[in-house]
Order: C-alpha cells, then structure tokens, then sequence
C-alpha cells in the first residue's frame, strides 16, 4: 500500500512534491514543538518542585483514564494532564486589557515574542534523511544568518510589550530587555563564526554532516574520520560553546539572565498586564525559544542527529528506520540540553542589570574576538603546511549528496 | 552598623566554581525528593494537603470564632468593639435592644446576632486584641471552604459551636455574681 502512495506522489510534478513533503514536515514539525513546549512546562515545573523538596503537579487526570488497568493509575499520577488543563485554563480565562495600554502594540507583542522562535525551528536539520526526504524544512545557504536575524525579533516583542503596557514594571522589563539584547547579541553571533572557518559553510546541515564525519566540535571523539584539526580545535570550540551556551539563557530570558522578567522585583516584568492566552502566548514563545536555542546548540557544537556509529546520513536513505532513529537521537539531545537550561535555574542567582552587560561587552565580545583570531590561524596554517590539499575542511560527504 | 563588604577572590569572581557547589546541593535536594519522598509536606504533615492536613503551631491566627465561658454562657457582651477595630469590616453585630437580656446572671447583654464575614476578614487579630471580654479569638482553622458566598457568613450560632469552650482562668462572672450576691446582706461584709 505504501508503495502505491509512493508511486502517486513521485508521478507529480517536482513543485508539487516538494510542496506536499514541506507540508508535512511543517505540520509535523509544528505539531512535535507545540507538545515538547508544553511537556517542557510540565518538566521545569516537576524538576523545579524536586529541587525545591515539593512534588509538583501529580493530580490532573481526565475521566475514565484512572480505570484503564495497570496503566490508569500511573496517568493520573505524574501530572501528565496537567499541560492540556493549563491550555484549556489559559483559553477560556478572561482576557483583560487594561483601559491605559497602548491597544494595537499590547495585540501585536504576544504574537511577535511567539512567532519567530517557531519559525527559527524551520531551519534546524532535525534528523538526516528519511527516503530522500532531508529532515529540515528549509535547507538554506545561510541558515545560521538567519536564524541570528529571526531570533532577535524576538525580543522586540517584549520590548514593545514593556512600551504598550504603559505602565512602570513592564516598561522598566522591556528596558532591561533591549539592555540584554545589545550586551549579547554581538558575543552570542561572534562565538559561532569559528564553526563556519572550520566547516566552511553557513549550511546548517552542512555543519551537522561535518561534525558527522570529522567529530562534535563540543566533543571531538564521536568521528568517522578524525583529525588533528579535530583536537586543535576543540578548545576553541569550547569557548565558543560556553560563550553561545550563556548567550542562549539570555536569548531565552532564563535564569541566571532573567532581566526582562524578575518577579521579584518587577512583578512579572514585561507581562505583567497580559492575562489569559496572550500571556500564555508569552509563557509559550520563552519555552519555543529554549526549544529553539537547544537545537540550535545541539546542531551547531554537539553534532546534530550524528551519534558514534550511526552517523552515517547514505544509510539513512535507504533504511527508514535509521532515519527515524537519527530523529530520536536529534531530540534526545534537545531534550538534555532543555533539562540543564531548567536544572540551571535553581543553581544561580539572577546578575544585576550592570553585570550582565559587563559580562557581554567586556569579558564575552574580547574573548570571542580572540577565538576567531586564534581558529583562524589555525586554520590557515592547517591549510597551508598540511600535505593534504585540504582534506580536512572539505567535508566531501556533503558536497556529494548535494 | 557599617557591614564590611569583603573583595572577592579571583576564584569567587570566576563565577564557575559557583556552578559545581550549585549544582551539588540542587542534585542532592533532586535525589532526595525523587527517590527517598522527603519533601516539606512529609516532613510538616505526613502526607499532602487534601488528605492530611497541616497541623498549625500553638499560637497561630486562623479564622476568628467566639468561645463559651466553662459554664457554658456566651461570653460577648456586645460592646461591639470588635466590629469598629475590623480593618476589612467583616464584623457585624446585632445589638439586643433595650429589651435584651443575656443566658447567664449578671450580664446585662448578649448579641442578638454576630456574624463574621469570612470572606473579608484578613485573620489580623484586631478582634481578639480589642475584646474586654476575652470572648473572641484566633483559633487553628485555615482553610474555609464552601460552595457559595453566603455560606462563608459565618453566623453566631456556627461561630460559638466551633470556638468551643475557652478554658478561662480568671471567671470574672463568676466573681461579679458572688460579690452581688454578698452585697445582699446587710451589713456588707469586711
């Protein structure tokens, strides 16, 4: 039966096909980020309660699921409802707007917090291949550029939450946040220009087939082929990870960085006159914005779908249940990173205004400018003094499958 | 008071070794919750909220109710002293009347009706600080429940049954009633 639909969809014509398979990557796509967001709720809000010697949410549970056998009473136990009862609880809340907002701004702010961080998720290459599908929806050139310029729109929605509310709290949030994002923007886009001297290419999928082959640039053991280059490297790589690890938990106002949000001492923050789904919006957009970051980690320094022993992306061709397990392995990785970005919360206090941007302009920005110097002579000189022509930086598997 | 504030050594400014002692205590509060139960509701109660409740401390200001003397006698005079001290005004108080007349000698009064306002009150104690009578106090209940608003006007039949008796040490009444019955007889006696 498969093949019948098979042999349907590769009679239509190229445009079609490609605009049927990015249909259901879309929906696809869309339909798993939605559900780790609000898995990802459940579980900053479990891991939190652990932490705190509470147990978090265990008591939500629909009708009739408790007297499924054996498996009845674990549903109802672990708050795994919980997400859907918080969805149902936001949508039908009264949606206030207060008499003294801005109107068209306070609309417009959810939206724009919520939408980019999705929409960076189109350019993450999420698993290898399944049939000759390429798992990311959009294979651009110049993903990463990209990605960079659509996750800092981001922010502009909680700046322009912060001026619409028009009121104290939130306005002083939506400083802070403008405040954060000029302080580490510039280290967060620097750290990751090593990658591209040694890849070579801004290609998203491109970097993860060379950390396939040539060893994580966070981890270099895990190669098909390893090289001197690998390891000369890998300290540099690692600064440049730390520096965009850091940047991340400020891109996604977590803790230690969460500026634009401390309860404590602004309310809520930027949020603090939204009520019902337009806050739920805002609550969504910070978890897509972890999701976003995790991957963009995981893609850029740990390797992507690749795994020691099955980072091969030609097998995934042919076997779809290679395929499949790269995708798994692609989330596995995520779903670590999401928990260190929560375990993190509760490890530091929140940096002072003042010490966040001097973390970015005088510590992050001059030692991201020396890891580009340095990676770069390194590159040059492996380039220029290895007998090989340039092996190493040629990542061959890509340019063949293209 | 001057508190020194002390230069931090380059280790403390690394800031990262921060993240392992961090990470230490997180991790050893994570493991203990998941896999030994310890947590604050165990530790207080038990067990958790719904099932087993939160025994308060001796001294604790729940809801305010009225007590009984150990006779059995309302203690209230309706003074309504306590209704005009009430910051959130849930105190309301129906005087007897020219007419009225306590259940016990002696007293001149009792309240017609006293009923608190659950809803608004704000357990400050006010009440019970302000009451020449020591009829009114604080007691351990937090956590009222009902099905509508009205339910939650506690009235003074309810509020008397669940003060209980205050075991009182001084028995004013009791002292008031024997000098009136001494001051009877002729001559007063020394």
């Amino acid at each position: 039966m498969f093949q019948t639909i098979f042999n349907t969809i590769s009679s239509w014509s190229p445009l079609t096909q490609f605009t049927f398979w990015s249909a259901i990557k879309v929906f696809g796509v869309f339909g798993v980020a939605m559900t780790i967001v609000a898995y990802a709720v459940l579980a900053e809000r479990k891991i939190s309660a652990f932490i705190q010697d509470r147990v978090g949410p265990n008591r939500v549970s629909l009708p009739l699921i408790g007297s499924i056998p054996f498996l009845g009473p674990l549903l109802t136990r672990w708050g795994i409802w919980q997400p859907l009862a918080d969805g149902v609880k936001s949508f039908i809340k009264e949606d206030f707007t207060p008499s003294y907002v801005r109107k068209a701004y306070y609309w417009l702010a959810p939206a724009i917090t919520f939408v980019p961080a999705l929409v960076v998720i189109a350019v993450i290459p999420f698993g290898s291949y399944i049939g000759n599908q390429k798992m990311v929806i959009a294979d651009l050139d110049v993903g990463i550029l990209y990605s960079f310029g659509i996750i800092s729109l981001g922010v502009y929605g909680i700046v322009l939450a912060g001026y619409a509310s028009n009121s104290k709290y939130p306005f002083l949030g939506g400083i802070r946040s403008s405040a954060q994002l000029i302080s580490y923007e510039i280290a967060m886009g620097m750290s990751v220009v090593p990658i591209f001297l040694v890849t070579q290419q801004l290609n998203l999928s491109a970097i993860v087939e060379y950390q396939a082959q040539y060893g994580w640039f966070a981890l270099p053991f895990c190669a098909r082929e390893l090289t001197p280059l690998s390891f000369m490297i890998w300290p540099f790589a690692l600064i440049s990870f730390f520096i965009f690890l850091v940047s991340g938990f400020a891109e996604t106002n977590r803790l230690p960085f969460d500026l634009p949000e401390s309860e404590t001492e602004l309310v809520a923050g930027y949020n603090t006159e939204y009520s019902s789904i337009k806050f739920a919006l805002f609550f969504m957009g910070e978890y897509a914005n972890i999701i976003a970051g995790a991957g963009m980690m995981v893609t850029l320094f740990l390797g992507g779908w690749s795994v020691p022993g099955l980072s091969d992306a030609a097998i995934a061709k042919t076997h779809i249940a290679v395929g499949v397990a790269h995708i798994l392995i692609f989330l596995f990785k995520v779903f670590f990173l999401i928990a260190i970005v929560i375990w993190v919360r509760w490890m530091f206090p929140r940096f002072r205004y003042d010490q966040l941007m001097d973390l970015g302009w005088r510590r992050f920005i001059p030692v991201a400018l020396a890891n580009i110097l340095i990676v770069a002579v390194i590159v040059w000189a492996v380039t220029t003094f290895s007998n090989e022509t340039k092996p190493a930086l040629a990542h061959s598997a890509y340019q063949v499958n293209k | 008071m001057i508190v020194p504030r002390k230069n931090l050594t380059f280790w403390e400014r690394l800031y990262l070794p921060a993240i392992a002692s961090g990470f230490k205590v997180t991790a050893r509060h994570f493991r203990n919750t998941v896999f030994k139960g310890n947590t604050v509701a165990n530790d207080l109660s038990g067990g958790f909220y719904p099932e087993k409740k939160w025994v308060v401390a001796e001294g604790y200001r729940g809801a305010p109710y009225l007590v009984k003397d150990p006779e059995g006698n309302t203690k209230c005079v309706s003074c309504q002293l306590c209704e005009f001290v009430c910051p959130p005004k849930a105190i309301k108080i129906t005087p007897p009347g020219p007419a009225g007349t306590a259940d016990r000698p002696n007293a001149e009064k009792m309240p017609k009706e006293f009923e608190i306002n659950m809803l608004r009150c704000i357990f400050c104690g006010y009440c019970q600080e302000v009451c020449p009578e020591e009829a009114i106090f604080l007691q351990k209940d937090y956590s009222l429940n009902a099905e509508s608003r009205q339910e939650l006007i506690y009235n003074k039949e309810k509020l008397l049954e669940l003060g209980g008796v205050h075991q009182d040490k001084i028995w004013k009444w009791k002292h008031k009633a024997e000098e009136a019955k001494e001051q009877t007889t002729f001559p007063v006696a020394k």
